[in-house]
Order: structure tokens, then C-alpha cells, then sequence
């Protein structure tokens, strides 16, 4: 008589590797399991609820703001009356105000053009992708870098008296510097985020920063002529 | 036993006239509900199946979503807009008196689209920067990465375009300084200033150009990328769930072990 098998045969098929696989488990081993399979919800209906929900919460919101607060309208366009300051909305008014330290071609066209090409270029660097913490490795070398970068974009702002951006850099570097103090054993959980966070989170956060408050000094501390303003005292 | 509204939308999806519009039938079985998303041309950009994770608000924010949100508020409300609106001088502008004295409720529709897109530019930031910092654009999602840049310049464009149609003080001037940066472009800054207006300055032509771009060409982009965002989120494999940062979890494990030591 035959043998009885000795094994159970199982296929499966994964389109993106192989068309088929075929497995062959023998009795003296068992299949194993390395992958657990999350738990997931069903887009439909729960996730898209979900999200029709959130739009509607949303939705809510903006016409309560719209029937309470009117957009604004000013009189007809005249190309011979020029209103003092004039600002672009609000969300160039971080260009608008580097257009009053620099030329145009700086502050309208190389810096926009520099920051689209930063953002576009994140993804595809290995530095951004392994995002170790920036100073975990080769700390000596890489503070002496950022003493270098810090210093000179410091005197280079300042020579443009270019405060509103000086300020949060400083700030942010200041930061930096604390994180390069810290380790992962640090013992407070704050140092021990900071010592963890990468390049990118560095350039970034700065890049937040410093667009926060160019767009709020813009927005509410510029007046005629562009000259400082405090927005309490109009 | 009473009907609940739920057994009335059971037996509609049952009805041949339904099942001739909605290819994935009835049934509430798993296979129905994956085939409720695949079977529909629009849904199927989606994954049948999202990690149970990234649906808590903490993961995304939703920012996304709302940002999908505020366009689809600003496609209503800037269509029900266009039907009252003549993009000439000056005529645009007593269109605006017009929407804000005589349309019924024609104030608070212009109210809805201004402030709108005013929030959908505020959340495409917003939800850049949230995934930026949960590390989302980490390969295979370069590319969706580099489309949401292209949403971003699309939307300020579109905001930038529908800055100038009210025709008020507000909106020249805020286009004229706008357009002079153009100009500032080496040598091609006065050819594209003169493309963007239509002239040397922003005029009867530049309303006309940027209501082309505003209503017509910015929007079919942003929906055509939209829709190639939305398609590569589950071709990518779904919503990024890894930890955002991998030294994070060692660094904080590393920690408790010290905290745990010192005790
Ligand atoms: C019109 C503008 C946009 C819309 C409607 C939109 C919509 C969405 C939605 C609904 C999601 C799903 C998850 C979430 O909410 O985070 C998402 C994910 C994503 N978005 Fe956007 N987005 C827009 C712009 C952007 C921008 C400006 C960026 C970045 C530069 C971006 C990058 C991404 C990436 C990389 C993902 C995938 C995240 C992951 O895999 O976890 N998007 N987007």
C-alpha cells in the first residue's frame, strides 16, 4: 500500500510578486504566521461616513461664519487712487514682506522658486527617508555644520535687518542646540523627542516658523508705506 | 416590527432600477461592501479597505478630507456665483452690489465662497505639514507627495484668480502688487506679466483671464489631481501607519530603560 502523505500542499497568489505561489507544509513543521493582518474597517459604509460627517462638521462651521461675518467689499477698482499700504491676501504677505527687504527677483521669484523645489525634492532623499535623529551620529562634525549654517544666515538676515526673520531663527536654533545636548537617554521625554528628530524636521519646523510670523507681522503689524504698526494702537 | 429607514434603503438598493444605476448590488456581506467601492467609478479611487488605525482622528487630522470639503463647498457655491456674475468692467462690480442687495440670499452665498476658500487654503497647509510630519511621504508615495505641491500651487492660484473678480480697491491692488512680482522674472518677467493681464496692467483683460482661469482651467486641474492624489493613496498600499519616525520608538524605549535603571 502507499505511503500516507506526508504533507498538505496550499496555494495563494499575489499579483505583484508571483502570479501563484505554491506551498508544501510537511507534517514535522507547522505554517507560520510572521504577519498579523491589521485590524481594518470597510470603506464603505464606515469610512466614508466618517468622512461625510467630518465635511458636514465643516460645512457647519463655515455657514455659521458666513452668517455672521460678511466678506468684505471695498469701492470700485480705481487704477488712480492707490490705498497706503496696499497688501496682496494674506497668504503672500510673507512674500510681500521679504519684497520690502529684498529686490523682486529675490524675494518674488528665487526664494518661491528655492522653497516649491525644497518641498517637491523632500521625498527623495535617503537623509529624509531614514530620518535619524540629526545629531545621534557624528555629532562634532554635524554641530560644527550647524554652527556654520546658523552664524551665517544669523548675519546675513541681520545685515538685511531682516528682524522678523532673525527672530524665529534664532528661536529655532536655540532649540537645536538643546537637542544637540540631548541623547535617547536623556532623562526628561521632551530632550529625548528632540534628540530623535532629523534634518528635515529642522529645515521644516524653521520654514513654519519663520512663514508664521512674516504672515502675521504682514498681516497685522504692517501700515502706510509699509512702516511697523502696532494693531492695538489704529 | 416597525421599518427602520435602514430596511426602506435595503429594499431601494433592491429595486432593478437601482441595481441597473449601482453595479455592486445588495447585501451588507463583506463582498458587497468591497464591491460597492469597486464597482463605482468615482469610489474605486479608494481602497475597499482602510486600517482601522488611520481612521482615528489623530492620525490624519482628517485634513485631507476637510480640504476635499472646502473645494467641494467652493464647486457649489462658485457655480450658484457664476450664474449672477459678468466677468466685465464695470459691470463685475455691480454684480457684487447686486449678489449683496438684491439676489436673495445671495450675500450669504458670496459669504460662504469667500470664506471657504480662505479655509481651503488654510487646511492644504495644514495638511501638508501633518504629513510632512508623520513622515507620509516616505517612498512609494514620493510622487503623491510631489502632486500635493501641485494642489498647493493650484489652490493659491485659484485664490489668487478669484482674488481680482469682485473688481473692488481690494482686489486690483492686491493683484496689481501680485503681478509686478512676475515682472521681476529674469529676462521673460514683462512677456509673462503681459501673458497673466493681457495688457500692462490689470484691466477689463486681466478680469477676463483670470475668470477663464478661475472657473474654468484651475478647477478641471485641481479635480484631475485631486483625483490622482486620491488613486495613488491605495495604490501606495494605503495611508502611511508606520511610525513616523523610526528612532523615535528606540529613543523612547531607550529612555524608559534609563528611567527604569535609576529607580
Ligand atoms: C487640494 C488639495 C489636497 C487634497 C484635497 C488632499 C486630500 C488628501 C486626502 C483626503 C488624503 C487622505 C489622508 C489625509 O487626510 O491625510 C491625502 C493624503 C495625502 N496627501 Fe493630500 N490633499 C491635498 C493636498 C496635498 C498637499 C499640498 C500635499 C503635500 C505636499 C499632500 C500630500 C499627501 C500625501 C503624501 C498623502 C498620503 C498620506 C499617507 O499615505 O499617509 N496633499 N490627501
Amino acid at each position: 500500500m502507499t505511503d500516507p502523505k506526508d504533507f498538505i500542499a496550499g496555494t495563494d497568489s499575489n499579483a505583484r510578486k508571483s502570479p501563484t505561489r505554491v506551498v508544501f507544509v510537511t507534517r514535522r513543521t507547522s505554517a507560520q504566521v510572521k504577519v498579523t493582518d491589521e485590524d481594518q474597517l470597510q470603506t464603505y459604509p464606515e469610512v466614508l461616513f466618517r468622512a461625510a460627517v467630518a465635511i458636514e462638521v465643516l460645512g457647519i462651521v463655515l455657514v455659521l461664519i458666513s452668517l455672521l461675518f460678511n466678506a468684505p467689499l471695498e469701492g470700485l477698482a480705481d487704477p488712480s487712487h492707490t490705498p497706503n499700504p496696499a497688501k496682496a491676501p494674506w497668504y503672500f504677505l510673507g512674500l510681500q514682506e521679504m519684497l520690502h527687504y529684498f529686490p523682486p527677483v529675490v524675494a518674488g521669484v528665487l526664494i518661491p522658486t528655492l522653497v516649491v523645489i525644497a518641498l517637491v525634492v523632500i521625498p527623495y532623499f535617503n537623509i529624509n527617508v531614514e530620518a535619524e535623529g540629526l545629531f545621534l551620529k557624528d555629532r562634532a562634525r554635524r554641530l560644527r555644520i550647524f554652527y556654520a549654517v546658523a552664524i551665517g544666515l544669523s548675519v546675513f538676515l541681520l545685515f538685511f535687518d531682516v528682524y522678523v526673520a532673525l527672530v524665529p531663527t534664532l528661536v529655532v536654533a536655540a532649540v537645536m542646540l538643546v537637542a544637540a545636548n540631548s541623547s535617547p537617554e536623556s532623562s526628561s521625554a521632551f530632550r529625548r523627542y528632540l534628540a530623535s528628530k532629523p534634518l528635515s524636521y529642522w529645515i521644516m519646523t524653521w520654514f513654519l516658523v519663520v512663514l508664521f510670523v512674516l504672515t502675521a507681522v504682514g498681516t497685522f503689524f504692517r501700515g502706510p508705506g509699509w512702516s511697523w504698526v502696532w494693531p492695538w494702537r489704529s | 416590527m416597525a421599518k427602520t429607514i435602514g430596511n426602506y434603503f435595503d429594499e431601494l438598493r433592491g429595486t432593478r432600477v437601482w441595481r441597473s444605476v449601482f453595479r455592486g448590488g445588495t447585501g451588507s456581506s463583506t463582498l458587497r461592501r468591497s464591491l460597492a467601492i469597486q464597482q463605482n467609478v468615482f469610489l474605486h479611487l479608494f481602497s475597499t479597505k482602510v486600517r482601522r488605525r488611520m481612521v482615528g482622528l489623530s492620525a490624519t487630522w482628517y485634513l485631507g478630507t476637510l480640504t476635499f470639503g472646502t473645494f467641494l463647498i467652493l464647486v457649489v457655491t462658485g457655480i450658484l456665483l457664476m450664474l449672477y456674475y459678468h466677468p466685465s468692467v464695470p459691470q463685475a462690480y455691480a454684480d457684487m452690489k447686486d449678489l449683496q442687495f438684491v439676489v436673495s440670499s445671495g450675500l450669504f452665498l458670496r459669504n460662504l465662497h469667500r470664506w471657504s476658500a480662505h479655509a481651503m487654503v488654510f487646511l492644504v497647509f495644514a495638511h501638508m505639514f501633518k504629513v510632512f510630519y508623520r513622515g507620509a511621504y516616505r517612498p512609494p508615495r514620493e510622487f503623491n507627495w510631489v502632486i500635493g505641491i501641485i494642489l498647493l500651487l493650484v489652490t493659491l492660484f485659484l485664490s489668487y484668480t478669484g482674488y481680482l473678480l469682485p473688481w473692488d480697491q481690494l482686489a486690483f491692488w492686491a493683484i496689481t502688487v501680485g503681478s509686478n512680482i512676475a515682472s521681476a522674472v529674469p529676462l521673460f518677467g514683462n512677456k509673462i506679466h503681459f501673458l497673466m493681464l493681457g495688457g500692462n496692467l490689470v484691466n477689463a483683460n486681466a478680469l477676463l483671464r483670470f475668470y477663464v482661469l478661475h472657473c474654468m482651467i484651475l478647477p478641471l486641474t485641481a479635480i484631475l489631481f485631486i483625483a490622482i492624489h486620491f488613486w495613488r493613496i491605495r495604490k501606495d498600499g494605503g495611508l502611511y501607519a508606520q511610525q513616523s519616525e523610526p528612532k523615535t520608538l528606540a529613543a523612547r524605549a531607550a529612555g524608559s530603560a534609563a528611567a527604569k535603571g535609576a529607580q
